[in-house]
């Protein structure tokens, strides 16, 4: 990380902090009418960009530094989300159509007696938090440590990761797979009694999506900056002479793809209450080869850039999809192609004064997978 | 193992052991029945023409390649076929590669770091602190490989010659007991070649060494015991002088 | 209705058809017409008693005799519109243009005054409903007789055994008599007081058919009987059809997978031909499939009525142009530029997919469309118990002539064998004066053909739309990591093993599962062999 690239994460993050003041200041304290009023919506509305920035990080902490390109990590948001709604649904209670204060309405509709196992503890809010780390936690540890042992990497890492998701994607359309089908989960009331259609939950949740990011933001810094950091990125450069230097490259990678996908959790959990519904299409791996185009727009393997990438790519989205519908996803597709074509650093990368002793960029062999053990 | 131990001298007083290797891609037999026993503390010179299967060798050691048939054996103690590469780093056998190697996008110093012998795990590697021996140790290896004023150089930017040196400072950082050093001075002027010569010889004091190399200038100046290898198999061993009047040997070299 | 009751009735009948047929056969020289005219008057005279029992009986017998009438007479009182004059004896029905005819002689009835309506209850109307299905039985059409037949077989209603085994005795063909018997079968097992006799022969004929209701309904005798000697009979029979039902069941799975193969190696093929020449996924390799798909619509939309049936011979060049030239603009205007980039190129692929999709769905909307299947894709043939839809059969046979076209291409002209150097090793490939870049363009021209004939194919068995490709990449690429590439029958026994691994998997543990499970497999399969089942091997493929 160059000393650069570190002052506009300190700009990134004071201003965060800000934002994480101002913002429910202006959005509860201003009148309506008032010029600096932020409304409810906005509010929201940018709330839900810092939890896509939060994943962004995440997948920049696996694709920037140790060349892992995720095509699944929508999953691992996702799978955060459903856990906090899971804890939402429950909150419900007798609020709901038919009233059970136990069963969530669609279990009720679907004429189930008894709480799946899976649903058991979510009533209780430091149970749910748990598992919104646990569970993508612990599926990026079982994927992973399938893959990193068995020496998949590139493109064959990436298709593996979006069959992976896909997978899930089909499995949460099932209603038998008890958790809302196709549906998802909605209907939310309150969290932690506060209720979620009010001013003051919409400004507070917009505030602890600012506190995540930074957080994120400096756990990933605190990673990348540590001799591990180092190894994780000479991983990305040269795996095998890792491997001949005595690394377990496995494990260097296995653990920055279970911290990056915790994150990911993280940021689905807070993602959920904000928009008020999680439902499968969040599995669709359209959505994760998204998040992959937020950190190249922003500059992969700059963490701050990623954020920014998903504020910015967002941002657009919300202006271009009010304004001219059809052509978003032309744009979207467009963007793919530019940014990898003439932007490969990034948005960062031309802000970044280029310093004159530069390594020129890796090249991955054209067959990622290296060295195997062919028999 | 203590039944081969018993019954196999050489074996127990080998630090690297092989006996019969074998290796063959798609029919093509690389290495053909090669066996090799190193000392501890021995410094060995392997020349061969090219294709003798000399880096396919240190492929098998180092547990890239798995051989078909034969044993290898490191210590007396580890089956080296048995391991992964992680594994038999770990035991204390470092490698320089016939092609350098480096970390492109890292400092000459975080190559080195990242080289120097330490803990490897993921969290040794997250929490551990600044160490002032570690400092100390680069300190003295980049200056010994005269690559002091580069320290915070990206390595990408290094020339063929300085990787070379770089790659060899790697090796020395992780003060391992057997080092397999391929074709170290190539892209090196003579001088640099003599210094290299130089470095090995200082580094065989307390290390076990295998170099394999072209140059016979440079072997000559290592002054150790050759083995020429050839079409997979050991073809001579002795000094280079009997090697060099071997008849078969020059056969290989200068027939065909 | 008390089992007695019916069961005498069904005896009456039987003896009443019975002695009809004999009459019919005995007077050789009398002209059947005749003799049907007198039991046709002595049924009809039953409908002048207006009592229930005897009207169903005369349904019975309308049904068994089938006049020519019989069915007009039939619809008529369902709808309460048959009369009967009591005074002069004669039945009646009033057509649906409101006039009364003489269900004798159909002549018109001018005043209608004197009759009265033959009341219907719901047991008649249960027989009317019985008796207008065996009325086709006797019908002259064989193809019509067998599938009132199968109607029978299906309803088990037992009203019907009496037409059932008058038109048996008289039917001369093949088809038609078997699907009578195993009507009558089909009755016998419904049945609860059936004769042994009776339910041994029901078990044999059923076991005959085999299938799964004819399973059912020998389990149904099974339950029923106590005889030790139909018991046993039964279980025999359903053994024997248990397995004929595994074997054919595992026969279909197969047949299934064989097709969904096929398809997925259409769509593969190119995948791999790319990725083995580039070392490249090509993410918008499933919307070449769905351009494909589109051009036989559009060869639809434009071929006059006339050319219809030959609208593949149209289709197939079509959409392998369109195709190929989308490809080659794909990888001269973006993967050429990422060379060396796998990543990138799979992110800047994918923006192109986005965009040919939305460019679709904005010129042919985002519905599906439906492309027909030419005369011959259409319909089915069984063997044995197999079900083979001649679109799927035709499907796998195009699969079959792309493969060899395909191998043809790589072994026999010189592009194919410079385009095996460039996979084997481009640097040298490039060495040796083969102009990669041309090799690159014309390998993406014919990926991205194929799999725009890929959609062809597919456009017969699916809706075609905007989206049809996006869930073909993760198989295709599956299919290649299996085959390895370079070698067109890698991929070849990659689709057949995934294509049957699906559908054998998916009964058994459901599709996500499965897809679950082939999930794993691969990634096992891509530690034991990263190359794939045929790799090429050397230090050429991993520098
Ligand atoms: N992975 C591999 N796949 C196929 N062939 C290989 C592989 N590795 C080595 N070979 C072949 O084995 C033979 C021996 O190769 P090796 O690199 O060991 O020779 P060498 O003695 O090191 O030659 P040089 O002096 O040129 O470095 C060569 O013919 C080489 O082409
Ligand atoms: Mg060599």
């Amino acid at each position: 990380m160059s000393p650069q690239l570190d002052r506009i994460g300190l700009v990134f993050v004071v201003l965060l902090a800000l934002a994480a003041v101002v913002v429910p200041v202006l959005a509860l304290a201003t009148p309506a009418d008032s010029p600096f009023n932020i409304p409810p919506y906005l509010v929201q509305l940018l709330g839900k960009y810092l939890c896509y920035a939060i994943l962004a990080v995440a997948l920049d902490l696996v694709w920037g530094y140790c060349g892992i390109l995720s095509l699944g990590h929508g999953a691992f948001f996702a799978l955060g989300g459903y856990a906090m709604g899971m804890y939402l649904m429950r909150q419900i209670g007798t609020r709901g159509v038919y009233a059970n204060p136990i069963l969530p309405d669609f279990m009720v509709f679907l004429n189930w007696k008894a709480l799946p196992v899976a649903w058991w503890g979510f009533d209780s809010f430091p149970y749910a938090m748990l598992m919104v780390a646990l569970v993508p936690g612990l599926l990026a540890l079982a994927f992973g440590w399938f893959a990193f042992r068995s020496r998949v990497t590139g493109v064959y890492l990436s298709i593996i990761t979006q069959a992976m998701t896909f997978a899930l994607f089909k499995e949460f359309f099932r209603n038998d797979f008890g958790f809302g089908g196709n549906n998802g989960l909605t209907d939310f009331k309150d969290l932690l009694g506060f209720p979620l259609q009010s001013s003051a939950a919409k400004a507070a949740l917009f505030s602890a999506s600012a506190i995540a990011l930074i957080l994120a933001y400096g756990a990933a810094r605190l990673i990348i900056g540590s001799k591990y950091g180092k190894a994780l990125t000479a991983v990305r450069d040269a795996e095998s002479r890792m491997r001949f230097l005595g690394y377990r490259v496995e494990n260097l990678k296995l653990f920055a793809f279970v911290v990056s996908a915790v994150m990911a959790g993280i940021a689905g959990a807070l993602y959920v209450p904000q928009v008020g519904i999680i439902n499968p299409s969040e599995f669709a791996p359209a959505n994760s080869i998204e998040a992959a185009i937020w950190v190249a727009v922003g500059g992969r393997g700059t963490l701050v850039g990623a954020a920014i990438g998903a504020i910015s790519v967002n941002f657009a989205k919300t202006w271009f999809t009010g304004a001219f519908p059809e052509f978003w996803l032309y744009g979207l597709g467009a963007l793919f192609v530019l940014v990898t074509l003439f932007l490969p650093k990034g948005l960062l990368g031309l802000l970044l004064r280029p310093r004159r002793e530069r390594a020129p960029t890796p090249e991955t062999p054209a067959l990622a997978i290296e060295e195997g053990a062919d028999p | 193992m203590t039944l081969a131990e018993s019954h196999n001298p050489t074996l127990t007083h080998s630090l690297l052991y092989l006996d019969g290797i074998s290796v063959s891609f798609d029919g093509y037999k690389a290495l053909r029945g090669l066996s090799l026993v190193l000392a501890p503390g021995e410094m060995r010179a392997i020349i061969g023409p090219n294709g003798a299967g000399k880096t396919t060798m240190m492929d098998v050691i180092t547990g890239k390649t798995k051989p078909d048939e034969g044993e290898a054996m490191f210590d007396g103690r580890f089956d080296l076929t048995k391991l992964d590469e992680a594994e038999i780093a770990g035991l204390g056998i470092g490698r320089k590669f016939q092609k350098p190697t480096v970390f492109e996008n890292h400092t000459v110093e975080d190559n080195l770091l990242l080289a120097t012998k330490a803990p490897r795990g993921v969290f040794a590697t997250l929490f551990g602190r600044d160490d002032k021996g570690v400092r100390r140790t680069i300190d003295r290896i980049l200056a010994t490989t005269r690559l002091g004023g580069l320290r915070a150089r990206v390595a990408g930017s290094l020339s063929h010659g300085q990787k070379q040196w770089l790659e060899i400072g790697m090796l020395l950082a992780q003060d391992p007991k057997l080092l397999l050093v391929d074709e170290p001075v190539a892209g090196m002027t003579d001088a640099e070649t003599a210094a290299t010569a130089e470095l090995l010889r200082e580094i065989a004091r307390d290390h076990s060494v295998v170099v394999v190399e072209h140059d016979m200038t440079f072997v000559r100046e290592l002054g150790v015991k050759v083995t020429v290898l050839h079409e997979g198999a050991v073809l001579a061993d002795g000094s280079l002088d009997q090697v060099s009047a071997d008849p078969r040997v020059i056969e290989v070299y200068l027939g065909r | 209705m008390p089992h007695r009751a019916r069961l005498l009735l069904i005896v009456r009948r039987g003896a009443l058809a019975l002695a009809t047929s004999l009459l019919i056969t005995l007077s050789g020289l009398m002209a059947s017409g005749a003799a049907r005219a007198d039991a046709l008057d002595d049924t009809l005279a039953r409908f002048l008693a207006d009592k229930f029992p005897e009207s169903e009986q005369a349904i019975g017998e309308l049904a068994a005799e089938a006049p020519p009438q019989a069915a007009a007479i039939l619809e008529a009182m369902s709808e309460n519109r048959l009369l009967f004059d009591p005074a002069d004896r004669i039945v009646a029905y009033r057509n649906a243009s409101g006039a009364v005819l003489n269900a004798r002689t159909g002549e018109t009835i001018a005043d209608a005054s004197g009759f009265r309506k033959v009341r219907v209850n719901n047991a008649l109307r249960r027989a009317i409903e019985g008796a207008t299905g065996s009325l086709t039985l006797a019908g002259s059409d064989p193809e019509k007789r067998i599938a009132a037949a199968e109607d029978v077989f299906k309803s088990r209603d037992a009203k019907a055994a009496p037409a059932l085994k008058a038109q048996l005795a008289r039917e001369s063909d093949a088809r038609a008599a078997t699907a009578l018997k195993l009507a009558l079968a089909a009755i016998v097992a419904a049945s609860d007081e059936a004769s042994a006799a009776d339910r041994l022969s029901a078990i044999e004929t059923l076991r005959g058919r085999g299938d799964q209701d004819a399973e059912n309904l020998i389990d149904a005798i099974d339950e029923k009987t106590a005889d030790p000697e139909v018991k046993a009979a039964a279980d025999s029979a359903l053994a024997s059809i248990r397995t004929r039902l595994m074997f054919w069941g595992a026969a279909q799975d197969l047949w299934y997978g064989l097709s969904a193969s096929s398809v997925l190696l259409l769509a593969a093929i190119g995948l791999a031909i790319t990725f083995g020449v580039m070392g490249v996924i090509n993410m918008a390799h499933g919307e070449m499939v769905m351009l494909g798909a589109y051009a036989t619509y559009v060869v639809q939309l434009l071929l006059p009525p006339s050319l219809q049936s030959w609208s593949l011979a149209f289709a197939i060049p079509l959409a392998f142009i369109v195709a190929a030239l989308v490809g080659v603009a794909i990888e001269r205007l973006v993967i050429r530029y990422l060379y060396s980039r796998p990543l990138e190129t799979l992110l800047a692929t994918w923006g192109v997919s986005l965009i040919l999709q939305q460019a679709v769905r904005s010129l042919f909307g985002a519905n599906n469309r439906q492309v027909t299947n030419p005369p011959f894709m259409s319909g089915s043939v069984h063997v044995g118990g197999l079900d083979i839809t001649a679109n799927r059969f035709w499907i796998i046979v195009l699969a079959i002539v792309v493969f060899v076209a395909l191998q043809l291409v790589l072994r026999a002209t010189s592009f194919g064998l410079q385009m095996r150097a460039v996979t084997q090793n481009r640097r040298m490939a490039a060495a040796m004066g083969i102009s990669t870049a041309k090799i690159d363009m014309l390998a993406f021209a014919l990926g991205s053909g194929v799999a725009g004939v890929a959609g062809v194919a597919l456009s017969q068995i699916d809706n075609v739309s905007p989206n049809l490709g996006q869930g073909y990449i993760i198989d295709s690429f599956m299919v290649v990591v299996f085959g390895g590439v370079g070698n067109l029958w890698g991929t070849a026994l990659g689709a057949l093993m995934i294509g049957v691994a699906n559908k054998i998997l998916e009964p058994v543990i459901g599709a996500v599962q499965g897809q679950i499970v082939l999930l794993v497999v691969i990634i096992l399969f891509i530690q034991r062999r990263p190359r794939g089942m045929f790799a090429l091997k050397g230090r050429a493929v991993e520098a």
